[in-house]
């Protein structure tokens, strides 16, 4: 890692065009997590300046864009640990009753009509279809912040409860209960938005 | 007997740990009569791939050099 390369600290032009072409889709991907377009720039731009800053450590055993995406998820959680330091979170209320879920369900604990799911179809033409995307998107906005948070940590960058927790401090047991209200109302936002959208 | 809601949150915590076993019994017991829970259970399980496709789609290279 830290040896020969006489173009250290330069990533070849080729390489620059391949971040120029992923920057986008990077950007997207920390939005959904910082949930603020400027802070999602700013940590998109401090995994390009470290992927070019450290082009030879790249030892070419992933692809170089895999790289580059694991830099900017290390990037994410740099930024979601210095917005809690900062006292940017709002606290979690673990304990209280979820009024968008509990409009889904009757007392009885059996689906209100309105609300019973539909089937997608297929998840590889659901996944194909761009304006899925975009409710998804949409969707997590809806959310509160920090049942996203919890969410995206989870689905979309891939972290264990028990990680999770560490990352936020909560109990698992509660992480799991936003989990479950997170899930319940983003199936229900997609099926809103999307769904009935596609039929006529 | 375990309702619907009681059901979303096992079909969730599927997603994050394994299930015991009087719990995936449970489960598998409504899901079988109950068609609107069968399509929560596909849907959580398709947000469960949302993170893995936004990664394919970013680290599959679409520009050659």
């Amino acid at each position: 890692m830290t040896d020969v390369a006489a173009d250290e600290g330069e990533a070849s032009p080729s390489r620059m065009e391949r971040l120029t072409a992923v920057r986008p889709r990077l950007v997207s991907f920390a939005r959904l997590h910082l949930r603020d377009s400027a802070q999602a720039e700013d940590a998109v731009q401090e995994a390009l300046m470290a992927a070019i800053e450290k082009d030879a450590s790249f030892a070419g055993r992933s692809g170089y864009e895999t790289w580059v995406f694991g830099i900017l998820k290390y990037k994410i959680l740099d930024t979601l640990r210095t917005q809690k330091r900062q006292g940017k979170w709002q606290p979690l209320e673990e304990d209280g009753d979820d009024e968008v879920v509990d409009r889904l369900f009757q007392h009885n604990g059996r689906w209100h009509q309105h609300a019973r799911p539909a089937s997608w179809g297929e998840p590889d033409t659901v996944f194909e279809n761009e304006r899925f995307w975009q409710v998804f998107d949409a969707c997590m906005i809806a959310l509160p912040d920090n049942v996203a948070r919890v969410f995206s940590m989870r689905e979309l960058m891939g972290l264990s409860t028990a990680e999770i927790c560490q990352e936020i401090g909560i109990k698992e047991n509660n992480c799991w209960v936003i989990l479950h209200r997170a899930r319940l109302r983003l199936r229900s936002c997609l099926e809103s938005g999307w769904l009935k959208e596609e039929s006529p | 007997m375990m309702m619907c809601k009681g059901a979303t949150r096992l079909m969730s915590l599927k997603q994050d740990r394994s299930l015991s076993l009087q719990e995936r019994m449970s489960l598998t017991f409504h899901l079988m009569m109950c068609d609107p829970c069968r399509q929560c259970d596909r849907q959580f399980t398709l947000l469960h791939e949302v993170g893995k496709r936004l990664e394919a789609d970013i680290t599959s290279r679409q520009h050659d050099d």
